[in-house]
Order: structure tokens, then sequence, then C-alpha cells
């Protein structure tokens, strides 16, 4: 169990977020570039000295800098998987895996890094140079050898984000598989929501050093709570008012949606369930509003339409209708948005 | 590809430079004495000169490495008031007239020196004129390309294979002896290489701190240019030796310094 409180500045940076990951349980830290996530797993790790930070793992005090306690990185039951493997070049595979087991002087190094190398299917590269190594080979390489010496937290910087797509599939099944039977905590930070949904059981998103979501996968994904998390999952997000069934927009339009309630609210609407029409839409939908088209994006059988104006939106519509609307840039359109349509959860 | 004409005046400038190398160069091998070279290498005053400046050399390089090496990680690393000053005047040996050294070595370590003076009433220990001050004159003027070699390739190594250690609990020693040093080795390599070249060819401070004692203080150079007035045969076949001794170290170094395109 790791309980994690983190305060520092660095540069432009002010983070200021806390989190705890449960025994067994892959937790994502997720957030755009520069959010403070590599520093927040830094700071747990030590790497970095924060103002104010607070670790604990399994009931044992890491750092506590209002006490003054703070162990230094080497004395941290931890093992990191960095985003370049960071194997020692001049060390053979083999005995990378058994770095860690050398340092605590294991005198059964070899034994255990040789069995962990086998689990990972490189038994045949214990020789080998890393520079021999694929990208996902030496990734798993690096898995093996911070898992080597049985830490009780295991931290997860990027770990694929340098690999090409088709190895990263491989190497995200192998990490899967490992991160199950592995039972101390993991924290995996990511900018990437796929990576992050493949992996964890529990996202914290962070922007801007502050945690602001997290949960459950999918009640994340399925109530974003910030721009960032909309546009990860793809849909649009809107913040408003609710009142009476409708929702005053922080943009000044309104919105109608069924079951809206009352006072502050998120609202979402998936790009599907946005119809885009060359003239004003006759019929029951209840909310219509004029645009400009801002981009049209192709993907395969259907494309994406920014539409700009008074109230920005997204839509996805079918390939076919792009060429009976004739869709393209700058195009005068109207948007439609049944009621029923508009999911609406408390802000 | 033809790669543009030199403009002619550059081209004749540029010959005379070469020439003012390879000449000096040809001088050597066009006297060089075949005959007496043999005798005259291997009489026992050039053999002792000769072992007293690998001794010296050597030891001067083994110093410079165990000074060395800390002096260069802090410079690298640390930050405190005053460093970048401290590693200026650590530097200007690399500038300075060797003489300049050894009389600035005889001021601080000599009889009457700042230091010498009272290693000499509280200890007895007289540094001047024996062979700790020829290896010391050598390291003062050799260590600092070691130290400067060391420190860029510390500044270019990539930190994070010591946090990666770290992180696996590697305390700082073990992090050292098993991760810096060998990433940075390459760069050990050229500077010890390049530190024993200059303190093997060490002359002027030597001879102003060490002085010219046959079989203690007396070096190669030093036989050298005393055996120029004596035996000028000797002094040719020596500088010979000298020369291609360099040449050794110039190919040793050559990814450093000979462009490979």
């Amino acid at each position: 169990m790791l309980k994690a409180d983190i305060q520092l500045r660095l540069g432009t940076l002010d983070l200021d977020a806390a989190l705890d990951a449960g025994p067994g349980e892959v937790v994502a830290l997720l957030g755009p570039n520069g959010a403070g996530k590599s520093t927040f797993l830094r700071a747990v790790a030590g790497l970095v000295r924060a103002d104010r930070a607070s670790v604990v793992l399994d009931g044992v005090v890491l750092e506590d800098t209002a006490a003054g306690v703070r162990a230094p990185t080497e004395r941290r039951p931890i093992g990191i998987v960095f985003q370049q493997h960071l194997l020692f070049p001049h060390l053979s595979v083999l005995e990378n895996v058994a770095f860690g087991l050398r340092a605590r002087h294991r005198p059964d190094a070899h034994a255990v890094a040789s069995a962990w190398l086998e689990r990972v299917g490189l038994g045949a590269y214990a020789d080998a140079r890393p520079a021999a190594l694929s990208g996902g080979e030496a990734q798993r390489v690096a898995l093996a050898r911070a898992l080597a010496v049985d830490p009780r937290l295991l931290l997860l910087d990027e770990p694929l984000s340098s690999l090409d797509a088709t190895t990263r599939v491989e190497v995200r099944r192998e990490l899967r598989r490992h991160l199950a039977s592995f039972d101390g905590a993991r924290l995996l930070v990511t900018h990437d929501p796929l990576e992050a949904a493949a992996l964890a059981d529990r996202l914290v998103i962070l922007e801007g050093g502050r945690v602001v979501q997290s949960g459950p996968v999918d009640e994340v994904t399925r109530h974003p709570r910030t721009r960032f998390v909309a546009d990860l999952v793809g849909v649009n997000l809107l913040r408003g008012r609710a009142a009476g069934g409708v929702i005053a927009l922080d943009g000044g339009q309104q919105l109608t949606a069924l079951d809206a309630g009352d006072g502050d609210v998120f609202a979402v609407i998936h790009p599907r369930s946005v119809a885009i029409h060359r003239t004003h839409p006759e019929g029951t939908p209840r909310n219509v509003w004029p645009g400009t088209v801002r981009s049209v994006d192709l993907l395969g059988q259907r494309a994406r339409i920014a539409v700009g104006g008074s109230l920005p939106i997204v839509a996805e519509v079918s390939a076919s209708s792009v060429r009976d609307l004739d869709l393209r840039e700058r195009a005068e359109v109207w948007v439609s948005v049944k009621a029923a349509e508009v999911g609406v959860y408390p802000a | 590809m033809r790669s543009e004409p030199i403009p002619r005046p550059f081209a004749l400038l540029a010959v005379l430079a070469a020439a003012l190398f390879l000449l000096p160069l040809a001088g050597l091998l066009v006297r060089f004495p075949w005959a007496e070279a043999v005798g005259a290498l291997t009489s026992p005053e050039i053999l002792t000169a000769a072992g007293l400046s690998l001794v010296t050399s050597l030891s001067a390089t083994a110093l410079s490495i165990l000074l060395g090496v800390p002096l260069a990680m802090v410079y690298a690393r640390a930050q405190f008031p005053g460093l970048r000053v401290v590693r200026a005047l650590t530097t200007l040996p690399m500038v300075l007239p060797p003489v300049v050294g050894g009389v600035a070595l005889l001021v601080a370590f000599g009889r009457r020196g700042i230091v010498g003076q009272f290693l000499d009433s509280s200890f007895g220990i007289r540094i001047p004129f024996t062979t700790t001050a020829a290896v010391l004159a050598a390291t003062f003027v050799a260590m600092p390309f070691l130290v400067l070699t060391v420190e860029a390739g510390l500044r270019s190594m990539d930190r994070r294979y010591e946090e990666a250690a770290r992180s696996l609990g590697a305390g700082r020693w073990m992090v050292f002896r098993r991760v810096t040093l060998p990433l940075v080795a390459p760069s050990l390599y050229a500077g010890a290489v390049l530190c024993w070249a200059r303190a093997l060819g060490e002359f002027g401070a030597t001879i102003t701190f060490a002085g010219n004692v046959p079989g203690s203080t007396q070096t190669l150079p030093l036989a050298v240019y005393l055996a120029l007035e004596t035996r000028p045969e000797a002094a040719i076949a020596l500088s010979l030796v000298l020369l291609l001794l360099s040449l050794v170290v110039l190919v040793a170094l050559r990814d450093r310094y000979l462009p490979t395109s």
C-alpha cells in the first residue's frame, strides 16, 4: 500500500498532488506533457527532493519532510522501469538483471537473475550486451531488472512510449502479464490513455501539477471532468448550470437535456450523437444551432467534423454524408443534438 | 565530388606551415646515427634517465588519476561560490610557462617555501631536488589534461544511469565504481594517456624545481638536452625514440584527434 503526498516547485512546475495505491492495484498517473507526472514519480522514488513530501509504503515512512525523515533512493524498496530502458551498456544482460541483487550482496544473484531472464523469455541473451537487443527486448530486460530485487512498489515511467507501435502492443501484453503476477503496489506514469486503460485499475488525472480527477477507468472515461480527459476519450465536454431541464452553459448558450437535475453540471455529448445539416433541420431535436466547419478528418468510413461558432463541437459522421452534404472547411452548417443524447452529471 | 580549389596564396602558406613541422622530423630521420644508435641508447646514463622517466611519468599519471578524478567530479557536479575561479586556476598550468610552474613549486615546497619550511622543521621532509620533486613537477603540468578530459566525459554522460543504479539499491560507492567509472572509462583512458605523454615530456618545471641530478631527477628530456652538448648523436637517437612514443600516443587517441571521415 502506497500513500504519497508531494509538493514541490521546479521551474515552471507547481506540483501539489497526493495519491495512494493499494496492494495489487495498478494506478495510472495520466496527464498531458508537463503536468508533473514524472516529477511526482521521481519524488516518490527519492530522485528529486520535494519541498514537502510524505511517502509511506506498507506502513513504513520513507519520507516525511515534517518529521525530517528521508530515505535515500537506494534504501527504498522500489523498482523503476524508465522510459528509455537505461540498461547499463557496459554490462551483459545477465549482469544488468543481477545488478540490484549484487547491491544487496545476494550470493544467489546470478541464479535469480537467470530465472528472471527466462521468465521474460530472454534467457538466450544472458551474455549479450544491451545494444544487441531490440527496443522491446530491452524493455523486458529492464522490467526483469526492476522486479528481480522483489520491490514493494513498482514505478513505471512511460515504459512503452519509446517503442514503435507494433512492439508496443507486444510489450504491453507482456507487461500486463507481469504486472498481474506482482503483488506490491504499482504506479504507472503515462500520457497515453490507451496504455493507461490497458494496464491500470484506477486512473489519477494530473493537470498543471494538480489531481483533477481520479477513479476506476470506466468511471473516469464515462464522466470526464476536464477538457483533457474528454479529448482523450474523444467526447465533447461542456460545463454549465442546470435548472428545470435546461443547462445554461458557461459560454452563454443553452442546452436542453433529459434528467438534467439542478446546479453545476457537466454535459457530455458523444460525437456520434451530433447531427450535421445543410439547412435548419425539421422535427424533434431540441438543441439546434448554426456553425462553420473548421476541419474535416476522414478516418476510414467515418469522419470527424469540428464545427466552430457560438457552441464549438466535434461531430462524427459517415464518410458518405461528408460527400452528400459537401462538408468542407468554412462550410456553413446546422448542428443538432437530441435532448436524450446529452449525458449530464454533477460537476 | 571535386572540392573547391584553394586560393594560391593560401596553398603556399599551408605548404610552409606543414614544412615547419615536417622538415625537423625529416632532419631527425636523415641525421639518425644508425651506426652508433644502439650504443648511444643503451649507455648507462641514458638507461638510467629512461628508467627514471618511466617511473616519474607513471607515478605522476597515477597521482593525477587518484586526485584528478575526484577533482573532475567536483568540477562537473558540485556548485559552490568560487568554483569557477578555482577551476580556472587549476587549469592554468596548461598554458603557464613550465619554468614559472617550477618557480612556484619551489616557493611553495622549497626548503624556505610556505609549506616546505613546515615540512622540513616538523617532519624533516625536504622535497626539492628529489625524485618526489620530479613527480610533483610532472603532476603539476600534466594533471590538468586529465581533469579537463574526465570532466568533459562526466558532463556528457547520461546521469539517469546512475539514477537507475540507485533505484536498484546501489549506494554511492557502488554507483561510482560500477556505473559512473565504466561509463566515463573512454574519457579517463584518453585523459590518462594525454597526462602521461605530457608528464614524460616535462622539462621546465622539473629542471627548476627538481634540478638535474642523474639517477634521481634527470629525466629523459633533461638527458637529451645535456647530451646535445657532449654527444649529439645520442640526443638525436633519443629524440627519435621519444618522437615514436608520441606517435604511438597519437594513434592510441586517434578517435579523439584524427577525424575519421
